[in-house]
């Protein structure tokens, strides 16, 4: 079995899956996005791979090599459809929704006149996200209209043409913390409390992790919203709303972890290639399927069809 | 079992920063693609080359960057 995994810049999570890659004696080979060239008429020379493990750091390049090796019949983890998802708090806000799965308020508008007026449904304070883009950058929680006012028109000016699509969202008064939980395939191996004093609570932000015990209220809102997006290796990130419970606010595809394995005492690396294995294995990924008419704890993971497997 | 991850040797101890000159301390074994930090400038290097280690300025944080 020869294992790819997919990636360029090289955190401190790459070489942990590289690490427990090689405690596992599975030959694997690094790929670097940057410098591969894919002949889409041509699959021959990356069939020797049963697997590919995406990490990279750019998701724009990783989509583009997953879906070369999806065509070339090579299983991904996680899939082109599911990075696509990800990636997109938009269409990860829309599937969580349409899988009614517990998420904060949110609008979208893609004209500055129309992204105040939901703002203003929304109410204040709210908080205004990139549709692309990670670590807690560029998110804005604006408590009034003068605020909301001076940050759509920065953002309608100086920024790229995807700061025009405005993601507005109600501001969620959680406890100082917010919730990460594990998603293995259909299994949530592991969760963390990350707390801070500043409102964005990522541990890319100085965000302090702890240890959390998966509850099944966490477990079957996580599966969820795993299978609403195309499941996979995955981290979600919960909210606790006031009288409201558990809302979903990300997904995100290519987690980072190294804060958590400490916390949790689980390794968190070396479950995910162990899935990767299996999926090489099977040769093919597993995708989790809605079943349409369940609500979202009670809905059912069907396994195996198979996505770009040849 | 064959990773095929180019690795640094372990005998080189120091490369110079392609930003200040300096000298960065290579204190484990390196991976084509890591960052280090220069210690006099501060600068985020990359590992472009690792038989023997060569140094970039590392690329600026992209807007699609992340998990």
């Amino acid at each position: 079995m020869r294992i790819g995994l997919l990636a360029s810049r090289i955190r401190v999570e790459e070489r942990l899956l590289l690490d427990r890659l090689a405690a596992r004696n599975i030959e694997n080979e690094l790929i670097d996005v940057r410098e591969a060239i894919f002949d889409i008429h041509d699959p021959a020379p990356w069939r020797r791979f049963d697997a590919v493990l995406e990490r990279c750091i750019s998701q724009t390049e990783a989509l583009a090599a997953i879906r070369a090796f999806e065509a070339f019949g090579i299983p991904c983890i996680n899939p082109s459809a599911v990075i696509e998802t990800c990636g997109d708090k938009l269409t990860t806000s829309l599937k969580l929704a349409a899988a009614r799965v517990p998420t904060p308020r949110t609008r979208i508008a893609t004209d500055p006149e129309s992204a105040m007026r939901a703002i203003e449904q929304i109410g204040y304070p709210a908080v205004l996200k990139p549709t692309v883009g990670s670590w807690g950058r560029l998110l804005a929680r604006v408590h009034d209209r003068d605020a909301a006012e001076a940050i759509v028109e920065h953002k309608a000016t100086l920024g790229s043409v995807q700061h025009s699509i405005f993601y507005v969202q109600e501001y969620v008064d959680k406890p100082g913390r917010d919730i990460r939980v594990f998603m293995v395939g259909t299994e949530a191996i592991a969760g963390i409390l990350r707390s801070s004093e500043h409102w964005i609570t990522n541990t890319a932000r100085g965000g302090r992790a702890a240890a959390l015990e998966i509850t099944s209220e966490l477990r079957d809102i996580c599966q969820a919203a795993s299978q609403a997006v195309g499941g996979g290796v995955l981290a979600i990130d919960l909210l606790e709303a006031p009288g409201r419970g558990l809302l979903v606010s990300e997904v995100n595809h290519t987690m980072e972890f190294r804060n958590s394995i400490e916390p949790t005492g689980v390794d968190i690396p070396g479950r995910i290639i162990d899935h990767v294995v299996e999926v090489a294995q099977r040769g093919a990924v597993p995708r989790v399927t809605v079943r349409t008419g369940q609500s979202p704890g009670a809905a059912g993971f069907d396994a195996l069809s198979s996505t770009g497997a040849a | 079992m064959s990773n095929l991850a180019s690795t640094t040797s372990s005998s080189q101890t120091t490369c110079e920063c392609p930003e200040c000159a300096g000298a960065v301390a290579i204190t484990r074994t390196l991976i084509r693609g890591e960052v280090v930090r220069c210690g006099d400038c501060n600068a985020e290097l990359e590992v472009t080359q690792t038989a023997p280690i060569t140094l970039e300025l590392a690329p600026e944080v992209q807007e699609d960057w992340g998990e």
